[in-house]
């Protein structure tokens, strides 16, 4: 039943370009498919593993500058690129996590390292020429080069993002059965249960700050290469930690469908309140806030736990 | 042939509190030993250091023969020592079957497989009905049987239960009596820490009594429950 | 580079701090009684700039004099965020708490660039620009203010927690949680004190950081992340260590701006945070939690 719903959902996702001729509704899904793919991300570190990152946009800005430069400075495919930037996220993610989870860093000191972590990063790539400085990174456009990961046709970023929406669902629903997905929720739920049972509570959280920013730094590159341009901020910063971490926790933090269910709700109410928004800058932002709050209070397991409670 | 655990001369101090001094014990392959005491008595911490969750001060701890000081407690439980906890640790979020799956991942690393072994660990410990209850909706008292359940499925040689009767009414604690004999009877190895004296001596071949960190006696239950020693801790203190 | 040059830049450091201590110190007041880490507490800060900030400009109001209503003000808000928002989650898991203030943060932060616009706002006093002789050195007057405001606001905390019934509770809830209704005085009110206390001292920090910084929406988040690492540095929850704290982090910003281009002097700053929280998380001073 669940199986024939995924596919129906995929079957219409993979018709619309095909039948609709409309930029903005290619436009709003793939930023749906983009936040829901950055989710599943976080997801896996946040949700599965218990582990709050107040910083995944180091890893977003890692995947995203990496493969910039790689293409700016070294003519290296972004498709190339894209698994440079992966490889250097986990680096930094086994780099961070080790440091964290050795030393038994948890909850609100965690997010905070986190934070400290992207921090670093953000104001270094401020002050450093080499990476554009503040300016940031343009990408020399090539016209329709889908060896270069560049595409004169938005569907064709339509269909990249939704495959890798695909992967990573279909990969985050493969953890979830298996002995380390059950490890991670062990490990959120109860560490000295956990440990107690035989599982390395470090090497499990560990393997969960890997996928994850592996994950999420295949998303910077991903937005690197649909907008053209990243700057510190856009990369490192602080709001987009919170963007990365709001569609997952809102649809449901530790479920396989959370971070897509999110992200649609979240695209929905974007593109409903579009007119405001556009008219007062920060309006969208303080929407997420009072949503986040509202989430929290009301809806501690996501809406999926609400549709779950009422089925 | 040493025994199964051998515990020598242990010493823990928190603070102003000498909660282990100089703890011998041994335990054979195969037997079923109580430990008792008045409250506070160190029994726990006994556990906790033994399970590798506390450094003690001084001592040594030999498991199978493998000095298991120092090892984190997921390396001690791999080596077949598994606990319980006194205050029930469920994995609250997960089904009963898919808790007594996290422990039974250490003998069976297949998920389908796991499941079955967590099953049958179920169906033996008496929580086969509530296989697919969520963990947070069970009563206390069937916490500490999912705790038992838990441990059991990691496949341990020595076995240490922390006050699983405790809280239980009389047919719950028959019913955990049987189930704890059963265990027994399949080999594995027990350590127990128990309060309802019942129990300790329908199930137990050898009691070791703990009082103000010290063991002051060891030996049948018959012969320990004479021994004015325990007699006067139990008396000077409140009954368990 | 003259000595001079390097004994002004200690001196403005030593300023800024006690600013970065006072703001600190309504930050660890917070954590030490609710054992909650405040994001907003920025955002609250920057409110009370804005507010400073249109009284002056548009009511004339002398930002000094302003401090009569934005420290009332800051007790308010942070007594009634407190009772309304915060209350709603104290026996949620951690990560709801971390999550409500950071939603409250985003929220305030925007609504003041909806309001105000983006662009960084100075107010101009007369005395903006006015020293003070100290031996070879002029010290800028509203610096010094800030510096001995930050002194006297955390000296009339102190005195509060230590001589009045209500402020003992505080103390005592940040010290022993249970102990704290045993004085009598329910749990809720003494939380929503101390969560007004603490926006109070931020308040004051905010009004007077005004004559000589500049106001924006964002202003809170970086202040608040100093505060972050003022903290952590002295120890989550403790008062000496967040006055210790930001002396360090104000002079270690001053000092390193001297030397280093740009922002590039944060970074450091970030390296200690984050050494600090992983070799000591209890902080210079703080107790280590006991095993």
């Amino acid at each position: 039943m669940r199986g024939a719903g995924a596919a129906l959902l995929l079957l219409i996702a993979v018709g619309i370009p095909l039948a609709v001729r409309s930029e903005w509704l290619i436009g709003t899904l793939t930023l749906i498919y983009f936040f829901a793919f950055l989710g599943q991300g976080w997801n896996i570190l946040g949700g599965y593993a218990g582990q709050f990152s107040f910083g995944h946009a180091l890893f977003f800005g890692i995947g995203a500058y990496t493969s910039a430069l790689a293409f700016i400075k070294a003519g290296w495919s972004p498709w190339l690129g894209m698994w440079l930037g992966a490889a250097l996220a986990v680096a930094v993610g086994l780099i961070t996590g080790h440091l964290s989870f050795r030393y038994g860093l948890r909850g609100a000191y965690f997010a905070l390292v986190m934070l400290a972590f992207a921090e670093i990063f953000r104001v270094a790539a401020t002050n450093w020429a080499w990476v554009g400085a503040s300016f940031g990174l343009l990408v020399p456009l090539r016209g329709h080069a889908p060896a270069l990961f560049q595409f004169g046709d938005k569907r064709w970023f339509y269909y990249v993002m939704l495959a890798l929406l695909l992967a990573a669902t279909a990969g985050v629903a493969a953890l979830a059965r298996s002995r380390l997905g059950y490890e991670m929720v062990a490990v959120r739920e109860n560490e000295a249960a956990a440990a107690a049972l035989g599982i390395n509570p470090y090497r499990v959280k560990l393997t969960a700050m890997a996928l994850s920013a592996g994950l999420t730094a295949i998303g910077g590159t991903f937005y690197v290469q649909y907008f053209s341009y990243v700057d510190p901020g856009i990369g490192f910063g602080p709001t987009n930690s919170v963007e990365i971490l709001l569609r997952p926790i809102l649809g449901g933090a530790g479920t396989v469908w959370g971070p897509l269910l999110g992200s649609a709700l979240l695209g929905l109410l974007g593109e409903a309140t579009r007119g405001l928004v556009t008219a007062h800058a920060g309006l969208h932002l303080m929407l997420y806030g009072a949503l986040l709050m509202v989430a929290v209070v009301f809806l501690p397991h996501g809406v999926i736990g609400l549709l779950r409670r009422r089925s | 042939m040493s025994a199964l655990l051998e515990v020598r001369d242990l010493s823990k101090r928190f603070g102003g509190l000498q909660a282990l001094s100089g703890v011998t014990l041994d335990v054979g392959e195969g037997e079923v030993v109580g430990l008792i005491g008045p409250n506070g008595a160190g029994k726990t911490t006994l556990f906790a250091v033994v399970s590798g969750f506390l450094r003690p001060d001084r001592g040594r701890v030999t498991f199978a023969g493998r000095d298991v000081l120092g090892l984190p407690p997921h390396a001690i439980s791999r080596l077949g020592l598994a606990r319980t906890f006194q205050l029930a640790q469920p994995f609250p979020e997960l089904t009963v079957a898919e808790n007594v799956m996290i422990g039974a991942f250490a003998r069976e690393p297949a998920p389908r497989r796991a499941r079955r072994r967590a099953l049958e660990v179920l169906a033996l410990t008496g929580l086969g009905a509530l296989a697919e209850r969520p963990a947070r909706a069970l009563s206390v008292g069937l916490r500490k049987r999912l705790e038992l359940a838990r441990a059991l499925a990691t496949g341990p040689r020595l076995l240490l239960l922390d006050e699983v009767m405790a809280g239980l009414d009389p047919a719950e604690v028959e019913e955990t009596v049987e189930v704890i004999r059963g265990v027994a009877a399949t080999g594995v190895t027990l350590l127990l820490i128990e309060h309802v004296m019942a129990a300790v001596m329908q199930l137990c071949g050898r009691v070791a009594v703990l009082h103000h960190g010290e063991l002051i006696a060891a030996g049948s239950p018959a012969a320990v429950a004479a021994d004015p020693r325990v007699v006067d801790a139990y008396l000077g203190e409140e009954m368990g | 580079m003259t000595l001079e040059v390097v004994l002004t830049s200690l001196a403005n450091g030593v300023m800024l701090g006690g600013l970065y201590a006072l703001v600190a110190l309504g930050l660890t007041l917070i954590f030490g009684v609710m054992r909650i880490i405040n994001f907003a507490h920025g955002s609250l800060m920057m409110l009370a700039m804005y507010a400073t900030f249109w009284l002056a400009a548009a009511a004339g109001v002398d930002p000094y004099l302003s401090l009569a209503l934005t420290v009332p003000a800051g007790f308010a808000a942070g007594y009634g965020v407190q009772r309304g928002i915060i209350a709603r989650v104290l026996g949620a898991p951690e990560h709801s708490q971390l999550l409500m203030t950071l939603g409250l943060a985003l929220f305030l932060d925007n609504l003041a660039l909806a309001l105000f616009d983006a662009d960084p706002r100075t107010l101009l006093v007369p005395y903006s620009q006015a020293t003070v002789p100290l031996g070879p050195l002029r010290l800028n007057l509203p610096r010094l203010l800030a510096f001995g405001g930050a002194l006297v606001v955390t000296g009339l905390l102190a005195l509060f927690l230590r001589a009045t019934d209500l402020g003992r509770a505080v103390r005592a809830a940040a010290e022993e949680r249970e102990g704290a209704a045993l004085c009598g005085i329910p749990v809720g009110r003494v939380y929503a004190t101390a969560f007004g206390l603490g926006t109070a001292c931020v308040a004051a920090a905010g009004t007077m950081a005004v004559p000589f910084f500049y106001v924006a929406p964002e202003v809170g988040g970086s202040f608040v992340i100093t505060a972050f690492v003022v903290v952590v540095l002295g120890g989550l929850g403790s008062f000496p260590g967040a006055l210790l704290g930001g002396l360090v982090v104000g002079v270690a910003e001053s000092l390193g701006g001297l030397f280093f281009h740009g922002s590039l002097a944060q970074i450091g700053i970030f390296g200690l945070f984050v050494v600090i929280l992983l070799v000591r998380p209890s902080g210079l001073l703080g107790t280590p939690p006991v095993a």
